[in-house]
C-alpha cells in the first residue's frame, strides 16, 4: 500500500478524532459550562453510564427506521416506475408529490397519532413519508433519460413499451435507485426521531427529550452521537450495496484520488 | 418503378400528425424509390429532414401526406425488418459487447421465443459477426472498455444480428476520426456485398456517400425535397484508392455544387 492510499484509509478516523480534539480543547480553553456544551469526555462518560438505555432505545429507533425505509423502498420503486411509465400519470402525480414533500413531517405526526396512537407505528410512517420522495424522483429520472435513439432502435424491432422498460428502463434506473437509497436511509432516521420526540415513550428521540427535561445535557449529546453512528453505518451499507449492484455505472476515476 | 422502399409524394411535419397544419414542414413531396439490395445514400444540409426520412421508412412516424411502402406493404407500424444504427453507438453499459449484440434477438420474433433453446447457436452467430468486423474476442468486454470506433462496429453488428432485410444508418460515422471512418466504410461495403441487404445511409459526408452508395439523393434545406438523384457508376468492389481518382472527385464536386445551392 502506498503512502497516499494509507492516508486515504486513515483520513476518516483522523478527521473525526480531530473534530473531537478541537471540541474538547475549545470547551476547556473557553471554559464553556457543561449544561451549554459538554466536552466529548463528558459525552463519553454519559454514554458509559447510560449504556443500557442508549443501547435499548437505539435498537428501537433502528427498527422503526428500517421498517419505514423498507416501505419507502417498495412504495418508492413502484411509484417511480409508474411515473416513469406514463407521462399523464407523471403530470398528474408530480405536483401532488412535490406539495406533499414540502409539508414539514413534524406537522403530520399529530395526525398519525390521531389515527394510530403513539409509539412504533407513527415512527415507522414518518420515516416512510420522509424517505420515499428521493427514491421516486430518482427512479423516474432514470426512466425519463433513456436515449431516444435507443428507443427508436428497439421500437423499429417491434419492441413493446414493456420490453423497453424491462431491457433498458429498469436496468438504467438502477444506479439512480441505489444512489437514492443513501439519501433515503439518512432521511428515514430523521423521520423516526421526529416522531419519537413528539409521540413515543421509546427510542433515541424520546430518550433525548427526557434528558432535556432533566437537564442532562451530556446525555442529549450521547443520543446525538448514537444516531450519527447508526446513520453512518446504514449509509455505508447502502454505499456498499450500490457498488455491488451497479459497478458498471461507477467507472470514473475522477473521485478516486 | 416499384422498389423495395417507395416513398410517394410524402410530406411530414415536425411533431407528427398531431402537430396539424401549423406544424413546421420537415419534408415536402418526397418521392424516392430504392430497389432491393440497393445501397442508397441521402445527403443534404443539416436540418433538412434526413432523420425524419429515417423515421418514416422504419415506421416510427407516419407521413402527413403521401404514402410509404416497404417490402410491398404500406407502413402502418414499426417495420420490424430493419436494423438501425446512429451517430451515437447507444450500447447498454451494463451489458457486455456480446450481450448487447443479443438484445435484438430478445425482442424480434421468431428469435425471441427460441432464444433460450438456441442460445449457443445465437452466441456463435454473434461471435462470428463480431469477428467479421474485426472485433473477434472482444465479446466479453463492456462497451466502455472499447474505443469509439469499436463501439460503433458493435452498434453496426447489433443492427445486423437479426439478419434484417433493411439497414438504416443515420450518420453512423459522424463522431469518428477520419481514419477510423474510412476503415468502417470498408466494413459496411463488405457487409453489403456479402449479405445483399438494402441499405439507406443518411450522411453529410459526400465522399462517404459516393464511395458507398449505388445512388445518391441530394435533399434541399427545410422543408426537405429531393433536388438531385445521381447514380454512382463506379464499379464494385471499390477500393479506398478509388476516392483519389478524378472520376470520384468529379462526382463529389458536382454533388457539392448542388448542396451549396440547396443551402441558399
Amino acid at each position: 500500500m502506498t503512502r497516499a492510499n494509507m492516508l486515504i484509509r486513515l483520513a476518516p478516523w483522523l478527521f473525526t478524532i480531530g473534530l473531537f480534539v478541537i471540541w474538547e480543547g475549545a470547551v476547556r480553553i473557553f471554559q464553556i459550562p457543561e449544561f451549554f456544551l459538554p466536552p466529548p469526555t463528558a459525552v463519553a462518560k454519559a454514554f458509559y453510564e447510560y449504556w443500557p438505555a442508549i443501547y435499548r432505545n437505539s435498537l428501537i429507533t433502528l427498527e422503526a427506521t428500517l421498517v419505514g425505509f423498507a416501505l419507502a423502498v417498495g412504495f418508492g420503486l413502484a411509484l417511480g416506475l409508474v411515473i416513469g411509465w406514463s407521462r399523464t400519470i407523471y403530470a398528474g402525480i408530480y405536483p401532488l408529490m412535490i406539495g406533499f414533500n414540502a409539508i414539514p413531517k413534524v406537522a403530520v405526526v399529530p395526525i398519525l397519532v390521531l389515527w394510530f396512537g403513539i409509539g412504533f407505528v407513527p415512527a415507522v410512517l414518518t420515516a416512510f413519508l420522509i424517505s420515499f420522495f428521493p427514491i421516486v424522483v430518482n427512479v423516474a429520472t432514470g426512466l425519463a433519460t433513456i436515449e431516444p435513439e435507443l428507443e427508436d432502435v428497439l421500437k423499429a424491432l417491434g419492441a413493446s413499451k414493456l420490453d423497453i422498460m424491462r431491457k433498458v428502463g429498469i436496468p438504467r434506473s438502477l444506479p439512480y435507485f441505489f444512489g437514492s437509497l443513501k439519501i433515503a436511509i439518512t432521511l428515514a432516521f430523521v423521520g423516526t426521531v421526529i416522531s419519537e420526540s413528539i409521540a413515543s415513550n421509546y427510542g433515541i428521540g424520546n430518550l433525548m427529550l427526557q434528558a432535556q427535561a432533566q437537564f442532562q445535557v451530556p446525555l442529549i449529546f450521547a443520543g446525538l452521537v448514537a444516531l450519527a453512528v447508526e446513520g453512518i453505518v446504514m449509509y455505508w451499507l447502502m454505499a456498499i450495496l450500490e457498488t455491488r449492484m451497479t459497478g458498471w455505472a461507477q467507472r470514473s476515476g475522477f473521485a478516486q484520488n | 418503378m416499384s422498389g423495395f422502399i417507395d416513398l410517394h409524394g410524402v410530406s411530414h411535419r415536425y411533431g407528427g400528425i398531431q402537430a396539424g397544419p401549423e406544424g413546421v414542414l420537415a419534408v415536402e413531396d418526397l418521392t424516392i424509390s430504392v430497389g432491393r439490395g440497393e445501397f442508397a445514400a441521402v445527403v443534404g444540409p443539416s436540418g433538412c429532414g434526413k432523420s425524419t426520412l429515417m423515421k418514416l421508412v422504419t415506421g416510427l412516424q407516419f407521413p402527413y401526406a403521401g404514402s410509404v411502402t416497404v417490402g410491398g406493404e404500406k407502413v402502418s407500424q414499426p417495420v420490424k425488418i430493419a436494423g438501425m444504427a446512429f451517430q451515437a453507438p447507444t450500447l447498454l453499459p451494463w451489458r457486455t459487447t456480446l450481450e448487447n449484440l443479443l438484445l435484438p434477438l430478445e425482442i424480434v420474433q421468431p428469435h425471441r421465443s427460441e432464444l433460450r433453446r438456441k442460445k449457443s447457436e445465437y452466441v456463435a452467430r454473434a461471435e462470428k459477426l463480431l469477428a467479421s468486423v474485426g472485433l473477434g474476442g472482444f465479446g466479453a468486454k463492456y462497451p466502455w472498455q472499447l474505443s469509439g470506433g469499436m463501439q460503433q462496429r458493435t452498434s453496426l453488428c447489433r443492427a445486423l444480428i437479426h439478419e434484417p432485410q433493411l439497414l438504416m444508418l443515420d450518420e453512423p460515422f459522424g463522431a469518428l476520426d477520419a481514419f477510423t471512418r474510412e476503415e468502417l466504410w470498408c466494413v459496411i461495403r463488405d457487409l453489403h456485398a456479402a449479405r445483399k441487404i438494402t441499405i439507406v445511409l443518411v450522411t453529410h459526408d459526400l465522399r462517404e456517400a459516393v464511395f458507398l452508395a449505388d445512388r445518391v439523393f441530394v435533399m434541399s434545406s427545410r422543408p426537405g425535397r429531393i433536388l438531385v438523384e445521381r447514380k454512382i457508376d463506379i464499379p464494385r468492389p471499390r477500393d479506398l484508392e478509388v476516392t483519389f481518382t478524378k472520376e470520384f472527385q468529379d462526382i463529389v464536386h458536382d454533388l457539392r455544387g448542388h448542396i451549396v445551392q440547396a443551402r441558399q
